[in-house]
């Protein structure tokens, strides 16, 4: 048996040779990814995730592990799996985005033309 | 592979690379010198990943196993406010190696493995969590000068390449902030107490030099395998740099305070570098390797966990599960 420093390690009666079988596979669950909100009206932010076996204790893991600091008014939790995600190789499907300036409002100038007409008038 | 070209054994900068495909190592290497950072599923060299994975999982170890020591005081810590605050400080340092096992998930070790060579011995952790915690003033001086070693080496780290590891970081440096400021607290109240008090933290401060000098680890060689290991931003500072970063922050704060540290050749030079007796790098070796006061107990203390826990995380496990690597 241990006699440590730390009586909680003495408490629990542990011997120093003690092997275990190693842990198998999903031992440590599965995981969920967690999704933060500050304060009303912000966006949820994704902070990180947690290993869990089901959703409501991914629930409570992602509490402790992202909203004990700080503030928090809500937080979702997904499964992993089951977020559809892009690959970072396939980002050049956002390529042509930037060019799209007919979309943005600085696309479009007017103040050349009033000025050029009110010259003209 | 480029079928079999000859690697000397002897060059370990050629032997990481070899086999890679040029052109995606120059995309990898021209995205990090940009600054951009790596995310997971992103193509990386094999050793890029080996040797992130060996290092985010050592930190994580670190952080569960230093739970440990500072733990033991929590039963006996002098006032409700200060067992509050060490109560909280462990969550922290339990939900920072959460954190970093999960980065380095991403990588594709599963948090099982990362556990089953933590529980045999076979990865490492931070050496400095072999030494016990005598007495509270133990306990203070880890919180203060442990943290702020660690705040320095993860400062550095959180301007790294790889996105998950950087973005764990920044969470867990935000957090440490109150530990220091804790500690602080703490050794400052014994050191202008009474004169036991000041005994006491003049003890733990005695103690825990010469692993607190061990801390960044002995001077890098300086190698091609560091230097690459530099350019790919895995290793942001050199071992020295740190700990002069260290010494000279912390040095005039504890010299402040009347306390005496064991090296009567600590000073600072003309030249502003601090120079130190050379630690003892042979008991460094000794410690890391199994052999200093603590392993042993440390080790068993973590296999207990995982084996008296294992029947609930057991019980509440569903057949419908199915593990895939983290996201980001």
């Amino acid at each position: 048996m241990i006699k440590s420093l730390d009586p909680r390690v003495t408490r629990a009666e542990i011997e120093i040779e003690n092997p275990i079988a190693p842990l198998n596979e999903l031992d440590q669950w599965e995981t969920y990814e967690v999704f933060h909100q500050k304060k009303r009206g912000d966006q949820h932010m994704h902070v990180g995730i947690v290993h869990a076996p089901n959703a409501e204790m991914a629930f409570l893991f992602g509490k402790e592990q992202y909203g004990r600091r700080g503030f928090s008014v809500n937080i979702w939790v997904v499964k992993t799996r089951d977020v559809f995600a892009s690959e970072y190789d396939d980002s050049d499907i956002f390529d042509t985005v930037p060019e799209k300036q007919y979309r943005e409002a600085g696309g479009y100038k007017v103040m050349e033309k009033i000025n050029k007409y009110k010259k003209g008038v | 592979m480029y079928g079999n070209a000859y690697i000397d054994p002897n060059d370990k900068a050629a032997a990481m690379l070899a086999g890679e495909d040029p052109q995606k190592l120059d995309a990898f290497e021209k995205r990090i010198a940009a600054g951009e950072k790596i995310e997971p599923k992103d193509w990386m060299p094999r050793e890029y990943r080996k040797q992130l994975i060996r290092m985010i999982e050592q930190h994580a170890h670190s952080e569960i196993i230093g739970a440990l020591p500072e733990g033991t005081w929590i039963t006996r810590a002098p006032g409700f406010r200060r067992k509050l605050a060490l109560m909280a400080k462990v969550q922290d340092e339990v939900g920072h190696a959460q954190l970093l096992y999960s980065a380095a998930e991403t990588l594709g070790k599963s948090r099982e493995a990362m556990i089953n060579d933590l529980i045999t011995g076979k990865s490492k952790y931070s050496n400095v969590f072999n030494y016990p915690a005598f007495t509270w003033a133990d306990a203070c001086i880890i919180a203060w000068l442990i943290d702020a070693g660690a705040i320095i080496n993860q400062v550095a780290n959180a301007k790294g390449s790889y996105g998950p590891y950087c973005r764990a970081l920044d969470r867990i440096c935000t957090e440490e902030s109150f530990h220091l400021k804790y500690g602080h607290d703490n050794v400052v109240t014994l050191a202008t107490g009474t004169q036991k008090q000041r005994e006491m933290v003049q003890g733990a401060l005695t103690r825990w030099w010469p692993p607190i000098m061990h801390f960044f680890g002995p001077s890098d060689k300086i190698s091609n395998h560091t230097e690459i290991l530099m350019r790919w931003k895995v290793k942001m500072a050199s071992n020295d740099d740190m700990r002069q970063q260290f010494l000279n922050m912390y040095v005039p704060k504890i010299w402040d305070l009347g306390l005496v540290l064991p090296d009567p050749n600590l000073k600072k030079n003309d030249a502003g570098i601090w120079e130190y007796t050379e630690p003892d790098w042979e008991e460094f070796k000794k410690v890391i390797n199994g052999g200093g006061p603590c392993n042993a107990e440390r080790l068993a203390v973590r296999r207990n966990a995982e084996e008296r826990g294992r029947w609930v995380r057991e019980a509440l496990n569903t057949s419908e599960s199915k593990y895939i690597v983290p996201l980001a």
